[in-house]
């Protein structure tokens, strides 16, 4: 079995030899309430390249051993925020994970406190249900401007970080508390709200700053930091949520 | 048998990319609207553009919409149907300002205005050198303009039907009266009937190895309409991006280049300075795509085996990279190992963006041949064809392209919709789609979708992109036919209901071989070089013979059969063109 499909052909690395490739053991948790009671691991071995992506392991298996194997996919460089799942215990998107990053064994299984509907895929509406739930928008009132709103350089690098969300679950399947309460909105919620909270241009922190303190909101929080670990944008989630937790005690941002 | 559910809307939107959205956005405050997407609307792949959506705001230097519109059909090396140009660079900037007050963070002057930066091809007055004209968000600017109108449905309370995958459109005495539905949860069809649909649902990089493009872009909806014996346009124009990661095809924003960057190849020299002397680095996509792989193919690449240019950031200012590149330094990062502040990243052309698609006018409705609407069916962004791009699609032009005629088509269709009754679905309205699924669950053939994919992106990268010749699209070509023989008795291994991937991506090569075949013939045919398309065996432009849009239609028999389609010319008359 060789991983042909979607190979990155002469890449970079400087060497006059051909790139030895290397055997991956993939160790996939698998589950089809279809034909399954239970889920169960399944084991896979994978020639792969140091380039590879985790995600070109699950595209190879796919494509030559196993074509059941059913997962979510799609730009395949981290913009996109289909393939948040746990890798070695850790929450990732299988196409930011190199596999010269990795040991020659390799688990992976869905990201956990969401319904597994079959393999690596989840039921995503939980976790779209909260980030509808905090007003994820612009709330202005009154007249619109004729032309642009005018916002400084400072009120727009305000909220700069937690615009590169790309709602991928990765924080909030990795939270603690939310794997024990479900009804916790979890910090991609958050993360969204302090978006507009930041906002000079919005009108609607005091509505949404009510809804985040509710009795599942914000203080539901235990500062365990996996959010920001998780977090494949980068984004400083923890951070976040305790500006969001400030703006409530002293209702003002 | 999988079970049949009916719905019934005024009008539907297939796909939920930003064309998609911003349609929905104006049909769904008009009109009874829902949303088709077969992926989650927030994963569309609008999501990754980088650099920016071009408007004459005119906030950082003088700008107007007369000269966006003259780049605009220079670059699509005067290809572009004029008066579709005009409309495009005319309301590029109530759309820049629409999107701002939906929420978009535009990146801002110190006087708070949006900012603006340069791009490739977009010049000031007729060419003197290059304008500041793309308004941005880092480089991320699809992406908010994804979450953007994503934010602003849900405060519309716009009705989304994810993983839903329309494989069929429903046509009843010429109009169209609804679309059927694949649902991944479940392996159900559903039939919609509507008094119009509108197609936004992308373009088919697929049919290349070496990509921008994400997995599911591929071709469905451009792949619909030709199944219904309806024609594509232009199809042998394919942008081929120069940034691409060298070997992976990821992109890097020409917004790099727009904020500096230099293109050198092994001996460190700036060869661009020979190909474009007055921008340089900022000459059109074709054009540095062409440079690159000639600097190659001329021996002068760099790296071990001499098979990539170089993109050259190390001089910029720490600061000024994290500000404005941020995500494209770190795709160098993560993927290649490269360290863009002090070594230059390896770059290589990577297929990016269909010029050609789904005919259509200004209003957005599709056409049946050169001159007919089909009533009821709309279509904007990347699988339209109005002809905005013409040959070769200047950088930014996409992300603009998708929110003036996505919120056109939007506008349209209501109308229409809100005028008109329900055309009646035909007989049996689900049974293409059923008999689709069917014969591949049943299939007992012995070959692959990955292997059969895998050869089909091989002979394109080597014989469609960017250097084309008679005898590479001829071996396409056959290459191509013997994979459709192929494809006839493919296998999947799962026969499920739930969530059936498996089933799904042999359904999209489908559509993938059907569109390289048509890409390739109308390739073939074209007997010159212009925009996108570059044939060596004709290098030159010729406007006697060539200076008319392709049509393919498909023949009762599966066979493709090709015709033409003036040019609408206003203002400017076809100039050599030199950057």
């Amino acid at each position: 079995m060789t991983a042909v499909a979607e190979r990155p052909a002469g890449s970079a690395p400087a060497q006059e030899q051909p790139i030895p490739t290397r055997t991956i053991t993939v160790k996939i948790r698998r589950f089809n309430p279809e034909v399954d009671a239970e889920p169960h691991w399944q084991t896979f071995q994978v020639e792969a390249l140091p380039t590879d992506r985790v995600l070109n392991l699950l595209l190879t298996i796919k494509g030559y051993q196993d074509g059941s194997l059913t997962f979510r996919r799609s730009c395949a460089h981290g913009v996109c925020g289909s393939d948040a799942m746990r890798i070695n215990g850790v929450n990732r998107l299988a196409c930011k994970v190199l596999v010269k990053d990795m040991p020659d064994e390799i688990t992976i299984e869905p990201i956990k406190g969401l319904p597994i509907e079959k393999d690596l895929v989840v039921d995503m509406e939980p976790f779209f249900e909260a980030y509808r739930s905090i007003k994820p928008f612009l709330i202005t009132y009154g007249n619109q401007p004729s032309r642009e709103h005018i916002q400084s350089q400072a009120d727009r690098e305000r909220f700069d970080d937690t615009t590169k969300c790309i709602l991928c679950a990765a924080c909030t399947t990795s939270c603690p508390v939310y794997w024990t309460d479900g009804s916790y909105f979890g910090p991609a919620a958050i993360v969204n709200a302090h978006r507009f909270i930041f906002d000079s241009r919005d009108e609607g922190t005091e509505e949404r700053l009510e809804i985040l303190n509710d009795r599942e909101g914000v203080w539901r929080c235990r500062t365990t930091f996996n959010c920001t670990e998780a977090c494949p944008r980068g984004i400083e989630i923890t951070k976040a949520i305790a500006e969001v937790k400030r703006a409530l005690l002293f209702r003002r941002v | 048998m999988p079970q049949v559910h009916q719905h019934s809307y005024d009008v539907i939107v297939v796909g939920a990319g930003g064309a998609g959205m911003r349609a929905a956005l104006e049909s769904s405050s008009r009109v009874r609207t829902a949303v088709l997407t077969k992926l989650y609307p927030t994963r569309s792949h609008t999501g990754a553009a980088q650099g920016g959506m071009c408007a004459a705001l005119a906030n950082v230097e003088e700008d107007n919409w007369e000269w966006h519109t003259f780049d605009t059909v220079k670059g699509g090396d005067y290809l572009v149907d004029q008066d579709a140009a005009e409309v495009m660079c005319k309301e590029a900037i109530d759309a820049v300002i629409d999107l701002e007050r939906m929420g978009l963070p535009f990146n801002r002057t110190p006087e708070g205005r949006i900012d603006q930066r340069r791009f490739g091809g977009h010049t000031r007055n007729h060419g003197e050198a290059a304008v500041r004209r793309s308004c941005f968000a880092a480089d991320r600017t699809g992406h908010m303009i994804l979450q953007t109108l994503f934010q602003n449905c849900v405060k519309q309370g716009v009705e989304f039907y994810n993983e839903f995958y329309v494989l069929d459109l429903l046509m009843t005495d010429g109009r169209a009266s609804g679309a059927v539905a694949y649902e991944l949860a479940t392996g159900d069809i559903h039939v919609f009937a509507a008094k119009a649909v509108i197609l936004a649902t992308g373009g088919f990089g697929k049919v290349f190895k070496t990509t921008s493009n994400a997995h599911t872009l591929t071709g469905d909806g451009m792949g619909i309409v030709w199944r219904k014996g309806l024609p594509l346009e232009d199809m042998e124009f394919f942008q081929f991006h120069p940034t691409g990661l060298a070997g992976l095809g990821i992109l890097l924003s020409e917004a790099a280049r727009g904020e500096g960057g230099i293109l050198r190849n092994a001996s460190g020299e700036r060869f661009m300075e020979r190909y474009a002397p007055t921008i340089k680095d900022l000459a059109p996509r074709d054009i540095v795509a062409r440079s690159m792989a000639n600097e190659v193919r001329e021996g002068r690449g760099a790296g071990p085996h001499k098979d990539y240019v170089l993109l050259d950031l190390t001089h910029l200012p720490r600061e000024q990279i994290d500000a404005k590149l941020p995500d494209i330094t770190e795709f160098a990062r993560t993927y290649l190992g490269v360290e863009p502040y002090t070594e230059p990243v390896p770059v290589y052309p990577t297929a990016h963006y269909a010029m050609g698609g789904v005919p259509t006018n200004i209003r957005a409705e599709v056409l049946s041949n050169n001159t007919d609407v089909v009533p009821g069916l709309y279509a904007a962004g990347e699988v339209a064809c109005v002809s905005v791009h013409g040959s070769n699609r200047l950088g930014t032009n996409s992300l603009l392209d998708i929110n003036v005629f996505g919120r056109r088509a939007g506008i349209a269709a209501a109308e229409y919709a809100s005028g008109t009754s329900h055309a009646g679905l035909p007989v049996d309205a689900e049974k293409t789609v059923q008999s689709m699924v069917s014969t591949l669950l049943e299939s007992t053939g012995g070959e692959r979708v990955a292997e059969l994919r895998t050869a089909l992106q091989a002979t394109m990268d080597l014989n469609a992109q960017v250097y084309r010749t008679e005898e590479s699209l001829k071996q396409a070509e056959e290459d191509i036919a013997a994979l459709k023989v192929r494809y006839a008795n493919v296998a999947i291994t799962d026969k499920g209901k739930r969530f059936n991937s498996d089933l799904l991506e042999a359904i999209e090569l489908g559509f993938l071989l059907d569109l390289a075949e048509i890409l390739v013939i109308g390739a073939r045919a074209r007997n010159e070089s212009r925009g996108g398309h570059f044939r060596e065996d004709y290098p030159n432009r010729d406007d006697v013979n060539f200076m008319r849009h392709t049509m393919a239609y498909r023949n009762e028999d599966g066979s493709i059969r090709l015709d033409y389609k003036p040019v609408v010319q206003t203002r400017y008359q076809p100039m050599e063109r030199k950057y």
